[in-house]
């Protein structure tokens, strides 16, 4: 199989099917999943298999599978959601940081230096705390934590084309700075950004699933995999495997983005080398 | 060393029917070298002349018995001093580079570590190689020094990289690679990123340290006047194969093959005809009383520079001279700290931000390099086009139909419009940015060393090109160049500046004639010509000249 132009690789390929499995689940689960995310249906804990329950029952005797499907839909969409935020805010910023310069530059930067200063995870208990956990907080908050990221690769990878003699030539024609940052900066910016992508979703992803975790996340009665961990952690006591059903989700999904992520990354070592 | 020798007859190398070979990205084999038959005697220079894709810098590496990453060799002999390099083992090759063979690079900046001193890079190869102490290293280091006249020879290797001049380092790297007193010195285009002014003395100081110590070397270049002044005798290559071989004299006075005639002739240039550039009173760009600078370096004091209509002035000088300050300045990316441009009479806003679009227009510019003057994700159709809308307001058919006059107008033709710049030769990328800036339908063009990365024969079909679109046109040029032969060729009017003032300016005739301005003059006499005992005259002249000096 060929992505433009480049053969996959069997990594890439299985990545690529997690992937594409675990979007499909998120996407798909009000349609197959088999029972109702809220409603108990079967006795607490039943171990995969047992009773007809493909994946068994959680703490409160729901369907194990309709909770994985169901928490798939939340945490991948929470986590994609706040990626591409985190990305629009933090390559505008970071580009127009790289092409302006000056007072600008500096004003961002130390802006984001102060953000990257403080834990992440404590940041974002903190101002959950503050404004209560509801879905559009969690967003928001991931959004901008994972954004201070984006802007400094934004801002590196943009420096280094914003002094190429075309962004010269487009500015002496006398283009405007949205339409020199849109048309000659991320066109060549885009590789590094698309691997990024991949890594950020992941860190936002696993962040989602610490908060929910820790309890300041996605509230219930919304299934979500970090929170299906820690309600079902109790069953490890008595030898049950039913948290480590969700966590399992949450660890291949990550493995196989992070599969698709290092193939594209290698590609670009590849295709510098050619273009020197 | 001597012991290793067996012989002191036969020649030192010879290679037989050498074929290299590298895999593409694609898996296709692609010849480097096809074929090569080589011999090189003792104390012997031979030049290796070629345009850049030529083979020369893999044959020559090849002598090594070493191959860049990639390529491989897949055929022939090579032998040196009696001995096939190809089926020595790996540890005799070794002892053999840096040893007996040694390489100058063309770059030195790139070759030395700049966090050691020039002595500790010096004499690093013998030391290791176990074949002379760090003191007898050093005392030969010096020695060299003195040889290759550089200042202050006792303490130079004291010196770190970025202490030096360019022209120094290289000279550091030519004692780096003379210490061991190789039997081949391999220099690959050791002069070409230097001044011509330095150009020459560094030539002059690796020639006569090689021939004092009687080195035999391959000698890598594109200049044949370059090479003409080191060189015994000189092979021309053309993708990977033997164009000619023979003497230097023969090769410039009797060239047997078309290609090396083309060669020896493109450094010929056909003088511009008629001294063109009607003297109108009023100019249509001048540049008044321009200071400019980067924060507190003052890098041009007080230059004044007129352009007028359908004449190209040529700006001329050593790197650091301010040349591309003044087109930047001229330009509007860095507004000058004191003076003013004017356009037609009328002073333009220094800084671009303030320039209206029509103003931006009517200046355009083309760079030196064309790889990174060409965004690589725009297909050629998006780079001319978005001139002719964002100017012209061009649209639909009608920007279709002008894209492609222009393709035709460079002489490239509609189908290269789906095509991105990673597709384009050096040439044709140059070709594209000329077509960039005549979308804007200027008045003024500013070249920026527009032909000095490329080839000879491509450089001068670009040089065809600028001349007919003038012609055509009635496009005003100003032409920033360090080669004194191109000035020659194209200018109509001169401007010579150094460390960041004009020197002298005037009518290229009369900048050019005696008694021509002593900088001047010695730009002049520093353009390599072609023919074999230029570097002796040039040198004996400065000689005399210091001599009635004193």
């Amino acid at each position: 199989m060929r992505v433009s132009g480049h053969r996959l690789s069997i990594a890439a390929l299985v990545g690529l099917a997690i992937i594409f499995v675990n979007v499909a689940a998120a996407v798909l689960a009000p349609w197959i999943a088999p029972y109702s995310p809220t409603s108990t249906v079967g006795s607490v804990w039943l171990p995969p298999g047992e009773e007809g329950f493909l994946l068994g029952t959680d703490q409160n005797g729901r369907d194990m599978l309709t909770r994985m499907l169901y928490g798939a839909r939340t945490s991948i969409g929470i986590a994609l959601t706040a990626t591409i935020l985190s990305f629009l805010l933090g390559s505008v910023l970071g580009f127009l940081a790289a092409t302006v310069g000056g007072w600008l530059d500096q004003l961002l930067s130390r802006i984001v230096d102060t953000l990257m200063a403080i834990p992440v995870l404590i940041l974002a208990l903190l101002v959950l705390t503050a404004l209560g956990s509801s879905i559009p907080v969690l967003i928001g908050v991931i959004a901008v934590l994972d954004s201070t990221r984006v802007f400094r690769l934004s801002r590196a990878v943009g420096m280094d084309i914003a002094v190429m003699e075309y962004v010269e030539a487009a500015r002496l024609r006398g283009e405007g700075l949205w339409w020199i940052i849109r048309r000659e900066i991320l066109p060549n910016a885009l590789p590094p950004l698309i691997a990024e992508f991949g890594l950020r979703f992941c860190f936002a992803f696993l962040l989602i699933s610490s908060l929910s975790f820790l309890g300041l996340g996605v509230q219930p009665p919304f299934a979500d995999w970090g929170g299906m961990v820690r309600d079902n952690a109790q069953a490890l006591e008595f030898g049950l495997s039913a948290p480590l059903i969700p966590a399992a989700g949450i660890a291949v999904l990550t493995i196989g983005v992070n599969l698709v992520v290092d193939w594209m990354l290698g590609l670009q070592g590849r295709t510098m080398e050619d273009s020197r | 060393m001597s012991a290793a020798t067996p012989s002191k007859s036969g020649p030192l190398l010879t290679m037989r029917g050498l074929h290299i070979e590298a895999t593409g990205f694609d898996g296709h084999p692609i010849i480097i070298v096809d074929g090569i038959d080589l011999d090189l005697e003792r104390g012997q220079v031979l030049g290796l002349i070629g345009e850049s894709g030529a083979g020369k810098s893999t044959i020559a590496l090849a002598a090594m018995g070493y191959t860049r990453g990639g390529a491989r060799i897949t055929g022939g002999d090579i032998v040196f001093d009696g001995r096939n390099v190809l089926e020595m083992p790996y540890h005799q090759r070794r002892k053999l580079r840096g040893d007996r063979i040694s390489y100058v690079a063309q770059s030195a900046a790139a070759s030395f570590n700049p966090a050691k001193t020039l002595m500790h890079q010096i004499i690093e190869a013998p030391v290791l190689h176990g074949v002379m102490s760090a003191e007898e290293a050093s005392q030969r280091a010096v020695d060299l020094f003195h040889r290759l006249k550089v200042p202050d020879p006792d303490t130079f290797g004291r010196r770190y990289p970025h202490q030096v001049s360019g022209g120094q380092l290289q000279r550091a790297m030519t004692a780096m690679a003379m210490v061991c007193e190789p039997d081949v010195l391999i220099l690959d285009e050791p002069t070409t990123a230097l001044d011509v002014t330095t150009q020459i003395e560094v030539l002059a100081a690796v020639r006569d340290v090689m021939r004092e110590f009687g080195t035999a070397g391959l000698y890598i270049t594109h200049d044949l006047a370059v090479v003409a002044q080191i060189s015994d005798r000189i092979m021309v290559l053309r993708d990977g194969r033997t164009v000619e071989v023979g003497e230097t004299q023969q090769i410039l006075e009797a060239p047997r093959e078309t290609y090396t005639r083309d060669l020896v002739a493109a450094r010929r240039f056909h003088v511009k005809a008629g001294e063109g550039g009607s003297e109108t009173p009023q100019a249509l760009l001048e540049a008044r009383g321009i200071d400019a600078g980067y924060g507190s370096v003052k890098v041009l004091k007080g230059v004044d520079v007129a352009v007028h209509p359908r004449e190209t002035v040529a700006v001329v000088g050593e790197s650091g001279s301010g040349k591309s300050t003044l087109a930047r300045v001229v330009t509007g990316l860095l507004p000058p700290t004191r003076g003013q441009v004017l356009f037609q009479g009328e002073a333009l806003p220094p800084a671009l931000g303030q320039r209206s679009r029509e103003q931006l227009r009517r200046i355009q510019m083309i760079y030196q390099m064309p790889d990174v003057a060409l965004n690589p994700r725009h297909r050629v159709y998006d780079t001319l086009a978005r001139p002719l809308q964002f100017y012209h307001g061009l649209r639909g058919k009608e920007l279709r139909e002008e894209v492609n006059r222009l393709l035709d107008d460079i002489e490239l033709g509609g189908d290269y419009a789906q095509r991105f710049p990673g597709e384009l030769s050096g040439g044709q990328k140059q070709r594209v940015c000329i077509a960039r800036a005549l979308a804007a339908r200027p008045d003024v063009v500013i070249c920026d060393e527009p032909t000095s990365a490329l080839d000879q024969l491509v450089a001068e079909s670009i040089l065809e090109l600028l001349q007919r679109l003038q012609d055509e046109r009635g496009l005003a040029y100003l032409f920033i160049t360090h080669d004194l032969g191109l000035v020659k060729a194209i200018a109509d009017r001169v401007v010579v500046m150094k460390s960041g003032e004009v020197v002298q300016q005037g009518p290229k005739a009369e900048v050019f004639s005696p008694p021509a301005h002593p900088y001047t003059e010695l730009l002049l006499a520093s353009v390599p010509e072609m023919r074999v005992d230029w570097l002796d005259d040039v040198l004996e002249t400065r000689a005399g000249q210091e001599l009635a000096e004193r």
